[in-house]
């Protein structure tokens, strides 16, 4: 009896495991903090219990305020820290316990497009060997096949004429072209999962959209699937299928976008949305309810709800005391808030 | 390329940079010169020569540039080879045996007496020695009997240690008795002055030999000698002022770039890595800030062996761990955050690649200027270390001209010319490149710009 139902136990396991690309399980990124250099001061714990799953193809986007774990969270799915507990599975393997070659073949599949386009290219380096550069260290050997790739790149990224492009040092660029090519550097080894870390944050506004179009349009193409992190509302409407809000290094609700945008679920949720300005003349005159205080402290959060001490319908003793599960009040629709417990919980 | 050009072009708006330019590049030429001139075997042999190498030469010569000076012109050496064909040679043969006669003749023009005077014969018989009579023919028709006796193959006759011809001039050595106007003679030595004109020396010959032969060689020391002058070894300046320019230029090269580019690697690793890497780094530093250099390097001059080369290593290695280890340190900290450095990670650049390709290059404008102006340092630590009298034993250098002038007082002896020289060219060697060193820190260094 015990035989036969190992496998079936297996299959039931891994099977969510093999449909998603990426799935990130009860990941925990903490920093330990030293006094005199060696004494033991704590964890900065920046991503704390995070667990989700993305397929082939599809962009979420992580909303959340600065400092609120997004950047670490991403550098643990890049495999750039270690996490302290729990993993990132990528294609049914732990990210956390490959070596240095099977760590470089992750990367390779894993692009990453950063904030700052004129810090993210090295600026001794002209665009051809900024692009060179990952198919060198990925053992692409031909120069003839390097430089075909590397065109192919510019023109994805619609950098055309490519040859006028090549030759160029990055602060000959504007920042809309340099966000270009970082991009382009993100898709050359031909990726299928990209890490977008507020691409259009530090550009023009009028250059921001074609960014974004440029991206979703690399997505749907190639099949990408998108994590897009960003502390800003409003440019995630166009651009991503769900969204997971973040807050204080947990993520407190993950819902897809029309659902989320209409019918957010949590206090904090439901704060984001109300500073998220639209251009609209009326908003002059109306002074927006904000929520008072501060982010807590990421060495020393507050027991139970992390929101509780600045949210207005907080339930004292429940709140205060226990750390909220998630709660699905609808299908495809989580929020770690106590309010939400049970059948008879609030729309 | 392009940036190289526009950093000469960035150079070449600084005098001072052309300046010292033209002085490393005549430096390099000169190397360049001496090591085809004169071969390395050749340079040691000759430094390392004797009486048997330079014995035409006057004892510490000044240089014959100072005859351009006011004052007397003093007389440059003279060598006449009669078997070069520089003497009039007449030969008769009477009844077995064979007279040789050889005439030397020449001008003397100077104002001042030479410093020796000597004949080296060679001859070749089996038994019977040759037999040869010497005399002194004057400008003014007087002749003076130098001396008479027999030679064996090789036989010098040093007219100036001759005592009893210093007796026949009436208490002179030779190179004043032979020269001297006759009005003069018994003057104070102080004010004598030399007869000008042609002078002649004969050496008569006998052979009693069939095949039997004679040759002779007068040298007439001078006072000057050569663009550089002699030292107390007849040893020709020229040859420790040519082969010191190599030397100098080569150590205080190999030892700036080993110095300056190790150490960059060292502290970029360092700061790459981290944790115990750099601290080990940085205390390895710190005590060897504290190690006094020079003792550690006469220590082992002395003990153990004074190689130019070993030199050369024990300072490259006691300079890695240097102050500059910190300086670069810092730098490298703040490029290693750069969001470049984090994406050239997220695709897979391994800690060696992000070193050498990401980290260094960025160094660069600060590395050259430093390794130039470093150079200097390490030509001058060539040179104390031989004053010290840890200079290498072997080879010539400008440094053991200095402790040689040092070791032999020249500098009570008048003979600053033994000091000025190698200074000179250690002073030229020193500002050339730190003129071209600051030019280019402020072309290479931003915060230098407009200045």
């Amino acid at each position: 009896m015990i035989q036969m139902q190992l496998p079936v136990n297996t299959a039931v396991v891994s099977a969510p495991a093999e449909a998603a690309l990426l799935s990130v399980r009860g990941l925990h990124v903490w920093f330990e903090l030293r006094r005199w250099g060696f004494g033991h001061a704590g964890y900065v714990r920046a991503v704390d219990d995070v667990s989700f799953d993305l397929r082939q193809g599809e962009a979420v986007a992580i909303v959340g305020e600065s400092g609120c774990g997004k950047s670490s969270l991403m550098r643990a799915i890049l495999g750039l820290h270690r996490p302290t507990r729990g993993e990132v599975v990528f294609r049914g393997q732990t990210v956390s316990a490959f070596n240095a070659r099977d760590l470089r073949a992750y990367r390779a599949q894993v692009g990453f497009v950063q904030q700052d386009p004129f810090g993210a290219l090295p600026p001794f380096m002209t665009v051809a060997r900024i692009l060179e550069e990952p198919l060198l260290i990925n053992g692409v050997k031909d120069p003839a096949e390097r430089a075909a790739r590397v065109r192919k790149a510019l023109e994805e990224v619609k950098l055309s004429p490519v040859g006028d492009f090549l030759p160029k040092f990055p602060h000959m660029l504007s920042g809309g072209q340099q966000q270009r090519v970082v991009i382009a550097r993100a898709m050359i080894l031909e990726p299928r999962l990209i890490v977008a870390d507020e691409p259009v944050s530090m550009l023009d506004a009028s250059v921001r959209v074609e960014i974004l179009r440029l991206l979703r349009g690399l997505q749907e193409t190639h099949n990408l699937a998108v994590i897009y992190i960003t502390h800003d509302l409003s440019t995630v409407r166009y651009f991503a299928e769900r969204i997971f809000v973040m807050y204080a290094g947990r993520l407190i609700e993950k819902a897809g976008v029309d659902d989320l945008l209409q019918t957010p679920r949590h206090p904090y949720t439901h704060a984001l949305l109300a500073a998220t300005s639209d251009p609209d003349a009326h908003n002059a005159t109306v002074f927006k309810e904000v929520p008072p205080g501060e982010p807590p402290s990421l060495v020393k959060p507050p027991p139970g709800c992390r929101f509780h001490p600045r949210c207005a319908q907080a339930i004292a003793g429940r709140c205060d005391e226990h750390v909220p599960p998630e709660f699905a009040p609808q299908p495809g629709h989580a929020v770690a808030c106590w309010l939400h417990e049970g059948p008879d919980a609030p729309a | 390329m392009n940036t190289l050009r526009k950093a000469w072009q960035d150079l070449a708006r600084y005098p001072s940079a052309l300046a010292g330019l033209a002085i490393i590049a005549a430096l390099i030429a000169l190397s360049v010169y001496t090591l085809i001139a004169i071969p390395y075997a050749e340079a040691i042999r000759l430094w390392r020569g004797g009486e048997d190498v330079w014995y035409e030469n006057p004892k510490n010569a000044q240089p014959a540039w100072t005859n351009w000076l006011p004052g007397p012109d003093q007389p440059e050496t003279l060598v006449l080879k009669s078997a070069a064909g520089e003497a009039l040679r007449t030969v008769k043969a009477v009844s077995g045996t064979t007279d040789i006669a050889l005439t030397f003749t020449f001008d003397y023009a100077a104002d001042g007496f030479p410093q020796e005077l000597a004949v080296y014969f060679t001859s070749q018989f089996v038994e019977k020695q040759p037999y040869v009579s010497l005399a002194w023919h004057t400008p003014d028709g007087r002749d003076i009997r130098l001396g008479d006796f027999s030679i064996r193959q090789s036989e010098t006759f040093r007219l100036s240690q001759d005592e009893k011809l210093t007796r026949r001039l009436k208490g002179l050595p030779a190179e004043q008795g032979l020269f001297v106007v006759p009005s003069e003679a018994g003057a104070a030595p102080a004010a004598l002055t030399p007869l000008k004109g042609r002078y002649e020396l004969r050496i008569s010959g006998l052979t009693f030999e069939e095949g039997s032969d004679l040759e002779a060689e007068f040298v007439l020391y001078g006072q000057v000698h050569g663009l550089a002058g002699t030292d107390h070894r007849r040893r020709d300046l020229m040859v420790a002022l040519l082969w010191g320019t190599p030397i100098a230029l080569a150590f205080g090269l190999l030892a700036s770039l080993g110095t300056t580019v190790t150490t960059m690697v060292i502290s970029a690793v360092g700061a790459w890595f981290g944790g115990w890497v750099d601290g080990l780094i940085q205390r390895v530093t710190e005590v060897n800030l504290i190690l006094p250099f020079l003792p550690i390097l006469i220590m082992i001059g002395t003990l153990y062996s004074r190689s130019i080369w070993l030199m050369l290593g024990v300072s490259i290695l006691l300079s890695i761990f240097g102050g500059a280890i910190k300086g670069y340190r810092a730098v490298f900290l703040q490029i290693k955050e750069a969001p470049y450095i984090e994406a050239a990670r997220s695709y897979g650049a391994g800690a060696g690649r992000i070193i050498l390709v990401y980290l260094v290059p960025r160094i660069i404008p600060i590395l050259i200027p430093q390794l130039v102006s470093v150079i200097p340092t390490f030509v001058f630590l060539e040179a104390s270390l031989a004053v010290l009298g840890l200079g290498d034993p072997v080879l010539p250098t400008w440094g053991k001209l200095i402790d040689d002038a040092r070791a032999n007082g020249a500098l009570f002896q008048g003979q600053y010319y033994w000091v000025l020289e190698p200074a000179v060219l250690l002073m030229a060697t020193g500002l050339a490149f730190a003129m071209v060193g600051f030019a280019l820190d402020r072309v290479f260094n931003p915060k230098l710009r407009g200045v």
